[in-house]
């Protein structure tokens, strides 16, 4: 499969032009990425929880999926979807539907690190073939800026707000791509919308994968996260460059990264230019240092698990 | 009656099952729960000796159980799920979903109290909380009804004119553990009866993609979804009545919305749901043999609520009982058939005296005793007077 960006941009969009997300949101170049990596006969039903991308893309009677596509809540896309994937099959058996149909759920971080988590995980444990992409913005960006587990430590949010008593996000974010490669599923990966051409090849194999798939997909929102709109894509890749958001795979149990970093940049680099960070170089050094020194030991684990040390 | 029939023993819970068999879904999703397990269980065992074509999905929860379901409704196929007490109320959201994509859903609920404090017996409370839900809710008095009400369920859902989810409900234990003699009709005549699904929209339908459950907001066009479901809802009054009667030609058991008992001369009249219209049918025959002019009104639909039939049916009575085997909690006020019956006769000149027994809460046993105390309370309000006080607790200790 090609990821030649000639060839690429020929694909017929999905998600078309006229939706009403923000200018620089991340959500959508994380759609219009995933979905270069779909065969071309194939044909997909997109389910979204409730978020973003669910309000900002489907204001009845309008519509800006050039596909079938479904939203019944906000915890429950992943299920929603196998039921979905499941009529599929039951007419296959029976003769009753030609076309090759794919599944594929976009949903942000509360929607699936946290209220969605179950939906998801039974999923994956089921074997529905169906792929599941999570938008990260790591917070919830619809209801306005609210902490959720994706949220990493020190983050203003509306909900982990700094003040006197406060640095902002007491924890660190959970690591719910390592969670979804415990399911022992086909293929897991995690991706940013920084690296394209990355990204459409982890697509690719997620839409060749026989089984269940969950993509985490690094998408800046520059509302919460406090950054000018024309640095959405600058500000994923600084998440890759300081290994804050490092881009690997989980194909058959195997671990690969997929994107070395040789001259690991510190992590100042990729906080200072967002808003959300700016208290902490005010007032709180020390959880920078904290936020530095969870990600050194997440990255060493995540060397020793791809087998590079 | 034109279709064959196999007379058998079968607890309630496996009576639905061979509806389910009989209808033979697309896709099942469902969960385990108390007491309606032993559903899942057989159905299952179905699947798995290839007697359905349905692709089961064991979900992680009654959550999902809907959303699957939803999903696969949304495909065009026929998908069921079943459930009871805390897994209905796990559901809750997406029963309103349910209705709102107006999907053609048969679930049936085995009734059983909600906690806490945790009880696994039968109260209406689980269902009864569900009535603002837009689903039909049809009762069930035994096995026979479980199985016919099963069948009946999906053409109702399916009717054009109505497009609603509905719940069939059946009393936890009482029915659903009970062994009951049941006629069963046979394969063929069920698949002639139901018919083959005609969907509205398919996100499966490749001629025609579609975006379902979209978003519609302040000046989007909610409240007209909204009044058209009540129109489905208000439709089904007579689709439900039509698809009994059919089902009555086909199997010699015929249903409405509700089923009457020496009515047509009745001075006073009990009126109940469920498993113990059977025990109060005992109580007002052997009245009935004293010559005291007491009838019976099984209720059968209580959603939709038949408020005009039943009022016209009241009116000019003595005095009504009513049964309800759930609580509103709205402070000694009555049962949700009690406050919407009383609402029905409101406008009716000749108004009867009506009292209320809440009976039966967490599996509570309601005995023929109890009933004749009750009897006793209804025969005792004078015509012009007073039931007082009007709402009372059948079997409480107090």
């Amino acid at each position: 499969m090609s990821t030649n960006l000639k060839n690429l941009v020929k694909k017929p969009q999905i998600l078309s032009g006229g939706h009403r997300l923000c200018a620089g949101c991340g959500a959508p170049i994380a759609v219009r990425q995933v979905l270069m990596g779909m065969p071309d006969d194939a044909k997909i039903v997109v389910a979204c929880p409730t978020g973003c991308l669910e309000v900002s893309t489907t204001i009845y009677p309008y519509t800006s999926w050039n596909c079938s596509y479904i939203h019944s809540a906000f915890e429950n896309a992943a299920a929603t979807l196998s039921g979905v994937e499941t009529a599929y099959r039951s007419l296959k058996d029976q003769g009753q539907i030609d076309e090759d149909y794919r599944f594929i759920v976009f949903g942000g971080d509360g929607g699936t690190y946290d209220i969605g988590f179950q939906s998801l995980s039974g999923v994956l444990e089921r074997g529905h073939r169906l792929i599941y992409v999570c938008y990260n913005n790591e917070a919830y960006m619809n209801t306005g800026i609210q902490r959720s587990g994706a949220t990493i430590k020190g983050t203003w949010t509306t909900t982990s707000p700094h003040g006197s008593n406060s640095y902002g996000k007491k924890e660190n974010q959970k690591n719910l791509t390592a969670i979804a490669a415990a399911h022992n599923v086909p293929y897991v990966a995690q991706g940013s919308i920084s690296h394209w051409k990355d990204l459409v090849r982890k697509a690719q194999k997620a839409f060749a994968a026989d089984g269940p798939v969950f993509l985490n997909v690094l998408s800046p929102c520059h509302r919460g996260w406090r950054f000018p709109m024309e640095k959405t894509v600058e500000i994923a890749k600084l998440a890759v460059q300081t290994c804050m958001w490092p881009l690997y795979e989980v194909e058959n149990g195997e671990w690969k990264l997929t994107t070395k970093v040789r001259d690991k940049k510190p992590i100042e680099e990729y906080l200072k230019p967002q808003g959300r960070f700016g208290h902490l170089f005010k007032k709180n050094p020390e959880v920078i240092e904290a936020i530095q020194e969870n990600v050194d030991q997440e990255w060493e684990k995540l060397l020793q698990l791809c087998g590079e040390k | 009656m034109n279709s064959l029939v196999k007379t058998a023993a079968l607890v309630g819970t496996d009576a639905v099952a061979e509806a389910m068999r009989q209808i033979n879904p697309d896709v099942v999703a469902a969960y385990p729960i108390t007491p309606q397990t032993a559903i899942v269980e057989t159905f299952s065992q179905m699947v798995a000796d290839g007697q359905v074509k349905t692709h089961m999905i064991a979900v992680e929860s009654e959550h999902s159980a809907m959303s699957a379901t939803i999903g696969a409704a949304s495909s065009g196929v026929r998908a069921m799920t079943c459930t009871s007490s805390q897994g209905l109320a796990y559901m809750w959201e997406l029963l309103y979903v349910a209705s709102g994509l107006r999907l053609p859903i048969v679930m049936p609920n085995v009734n059983r109290s909600l906690s806490a404090p945790i009880n696994i017996h039968c109260d209406h409370g689980d269902s009864m909380g569900a009535r603002d839900s837009g689903w039909i809710q049809l009762f069930s008095e035994n096995a026979q009804e479980a199985y016919d009400n099963t069948i009946q369920a999906l053409r109702i859902a399916e009717h054009p004119d109505v497009k609603l989810p509905v719940m069939v409900l059946l009393d936890g234990f009482i029915i659903s553990h009970s062994i009951d003699r049941l006629d069963l009709q046979d394969d063929t005549s069920i698949q002639n009866f139901i018919g083959v699904r005609k969907p509205a929209f398919s996100v499966l339908d490749a001629k025609s993609p579609t975006s379902v459950g979209t978003f519609d907001s302040l000046y989007g066009y909610f409240f007209e979804f909204k009044r058209q479901q009540e129109e489905g809802m208000a439709n089904a009054i007579k689709v439900i009545q039509e698809v009994g009667k059919e089902y009555g030609e086909l199997s010699g058991r015929p249903y409405g919305l509700f089923e009457t008992v020496g009515m047509d001369d009745a001075e006073y009249a009990i009126i109940a749901t469920g498993s113990a219209a059977g025990t109060i049918r005992t109580e007002v025959e052997k009245l009935r043999s004293k010559g005291i002019p007491v009838g019976m009104i099984k209720l059968r639909s209580f959603r939709p609520f038949p408020a005009a039939q039943l009022a016209n049916l009241l009116s000019g009575l003595k005095a009504v009982a009513v049964f309800d085997r759930s609580s509103t909690f709205a402070g000694n006020t009555g049962g949700p058939i009690f406050i919407e019956l009383r609402s029905s006769l409101y406008e009716m000149e000749k108004k009867p005296q009506i009292i209320n027994f809440v009976y039966g809460l967490g599996g509570r046993d309601l005995s023929i005793e109890l009933i004749t105390k009750a009897a006793d309370e209804l025969l005792e309000i004078k015509q012009n007077g007073f039931a007082q006080p009007y709402v009372n607790y059948l079997g409480l200790r107090e």
